[in-house]
């Protein structure tokens, strides 16, 4: 088991400023990242060995939109490594005017459906993903649900389907 | 003809030239939304060669609430409400997962007594969700019996969450800072929950007896739906179908919450990781739960329930509501929708080993009254996908086994 600060250094030695290494509340690791080191940062906690985190637990969307980021929204990869028994998270900006990202599913089986619940409800479409459909709402669904500015209520597809009128209240 | 090429127009007159060709026999099945076997509504789209199974779609969604949207509308102690609703087999450990990372949020550590008696209800739940999962994949399977003998227990459990909280199903007990304040334990609790004990290794003797080594039994769930440790690992699966693949992964050893470090309790792996295995864990798992249970009421510590009033996060007790001005302030600051304590800018995840496997609650806070976002890591989403790589090649009846052994909650797979 690596401690968070033998984690920590191993990032810093191999990306340098390019990582943003914190302590979130609970005393886990939360590495921040641009888009663009995305890939490469975590096949290297994939396959570095003394790191190796093997299992994606989490992978999950976030909008900053009135909370304030680097960038519009944020996507969590929550890691966890079997053989050394430590977790990471690792949150990778996304920009509002473009939201794309790489996939992991060729690192991580599990990403594919948790990929796919992001871009059903953030919108952000993962490039190399082999089905990026919607999984949860109806695939004719318009809207992405998390994003701040969608209403909790007011919008809905139950406009969308067919009236029956009953004849006898006519 | 080509069998995919006839439609059902087809005239009846050529309905009578149709030649039987199994090798191009493909037939289209769904298992589901509604089907006494899937115990929730999810779908798998089945295609079938014969009675084997060439590949399996699943297709979820149809129990979506939106819970996750809900819950960036509520105060923090409103949100438990809904965790309830999302595996509604182990209501409390999705209460106490929930939590956990709030009250980190809050900067809260509640008494050993408090955290002890999460691990008394916690572990009831998940005695409770192993006899239903265990109960219905022997029934799936043609062993109505089993069922009955652990519904029975059930029953005694749900009582005692009656008994404590007034509910049966949706128990909604936590709260921050400690436990929902309606009127403590009763006296009658400890000894209810010390028949309900004695009387469930009993329960468990019977079912092992009935249903581990019976050879229809056998038959239907040795070397069937096996996954290796490394697909465990890939896909993400944790819980009793990791531990059933070898692997001896159990958050309340790896990294134990709640006073778990306290109790000696084993962890039961299984070899092949079959559909076999995983019964024999999640039967081990109770014997487990209630030796932890019973450690627990025998040490049970002295002390108070919830945290001090002062932290303003949990109500007041009433004395203090009608006795002083500030008891009063304190009620009515928690109970107005625009007040309510406010945790500080940041996120926590705090995972726990619920009775499907890692559940967590990812909470983000922006320094208001609730979540600003409020992300469940649902083991069942996670466990459900590897169900195409384990039914390809399968017979069909290998389906019921397969899904019922993996415990698909709908309410949690969907939110």
């Amino acid at each position: 088991m690596a401690t968070n600060q033998e984690i920590a250094d191993r990032l810093g030695a191999q990306f340098g400023a390019r990582v943003l290494v914190s302590a979130a509340v609970d005393g886990q690791l939360l590495v921040s990242t641009r888009r663009e080191e995305q890939p490469a940062l975590l096949r290297f906690l994939k396959e570095e060995a003394g790191l190796e985190f093997n299992m994606i637990m989490d992978l999950f969307g976030v909008d900053y939109l009135e909370m304030g980021g680097e960038e519009r929204y944020g996507v969590v990869y929550n890691l966890y490594s079997l053989p050394h028994n430590h977790r990471l998270r690792v949150r990778v900006w996304v920009p509002e005017n473009d939201p794309r990202l790489e996939s992991a599913v060729n690192l991580w089986a599990a990403a594919d459906w948790a990929e796919r619940e992001v871009f059903d409800m953030y919108g952000i479409t993962f490039t190399g993903h082999p089905n990026m459909t919607r999984i949860l709402c109806p695939d004719d669904f318009s809207g992405f649900p998390l994003r701040k500015d969608f209403p909790l209520q007011g919008v809905g597809y139950r406009e969308n389907f067919e009236k029956i009128e009953n004849p006898k209240t006519q | 003809m080509n069998s995919q090429e006839r439609s059902f127009d087809t005239p009846e007159t050529d309905f009578y030239d149709f030649v039987y060709q199994p090798q191009e026999e493909r037939l289209f099945l769904n298992f589901g939304p509604s089907h006494p076997a899937t115990h929730g509504t999810l779908r798998l789209l089945l295609e079938l060669d014969g009675e084997h199974i060439v590949n399996c779609t699943p297709e979820i969604g149809y129990l979506h609430h939106g819970f996750e949207k809900l819950g960036e509308y509520r105060t923090y102690n409103q949100v438990v409400t809904i965790t309830d609703r999302m595996n509604y087999v182990s209501p409390f450990n999705n209460n106490l997962a929930y939590i956990l990372p709030v009250e980190a949020l809050f900067g809260i550590q509640v008494s050993k007594r408090a955290q002890y008696f999460r691990i008394i209800l916690a572990e009831l739940g998940r005695i409770m969700d192993h006899a239903i999962c265990i109960g219905t994949h022997a029934m799936d399977l043609g062993a109505f019996t089993a069922l009955l003998y652990f519904v029975r227990e059930r029953e005694n459990i749900y009582n005692l969450f009656e008994l404590l909280t007034g509910t049966r199903l949706t128990v909604s007990y936590a709260r921050v800072g400690g436990f929902a304040r309606d009127r403590g334990i009763p006296d009658t609790f400890f000894p209810l929950l010390q028949t309900v004990l004695d009387g469930l290794p009993k329960a468990i003797d019977e079912v092992d007896k009935l249903l581990s080594h019976n050879s229809i039994y056998l038959g239907r769930t040795r070397e069937v739906g096996i996954i290796t440790p490394e697909a465990a690992a890939s896909y993400g699966i944790t819980g009793p179908c990791l531990r059933g693949s070898g692997v001896p992964f159990d958050l309340r050893k790896a990294a134990p919450y709640s006073s778990y470090e306290d109790f000696d309790f084993d962890i039961p792996v299984g070899n092949t990781g079959d559909v076999w295995d995983r019964y024999m864990v999640r039967l081990e798992e109770m014997r487990q739960s209630i030796r932890i249970i019973q450690q627990a009421v025998d040490h049970f510590p002295e002390g108070d329930l919830y945290v001090d009033s002062d932290s303003k996060v949990i109500l007041p007790t009433k004395n203090e509501v009608y006795g002083s001005i500030e008891g009063l302030i304190h009620q009515f600051e928690i109970i107005m929708l625009n007040r309510g304590a406010r945790a500080v800018k940041g996120e926590a995840y705090i995972p726990t080993e619920a009775p499907n496997g890692e559940l967590g609650y990812h909470v983000i806070s922006n320094e208001g009254n609730g979540p600003y976002r409020f992300r469940v890591r649902p083991p069942s989403f996670y466990n459900f996908q590897i169900i195409p790589s384990l039914l390809r090649g399968r017979l069909l009846p290998d389906t019921v086994a397969v899904l019922s052994s993996l415990n698909i909650i709908a309410g949690e797979l969907d939110r």
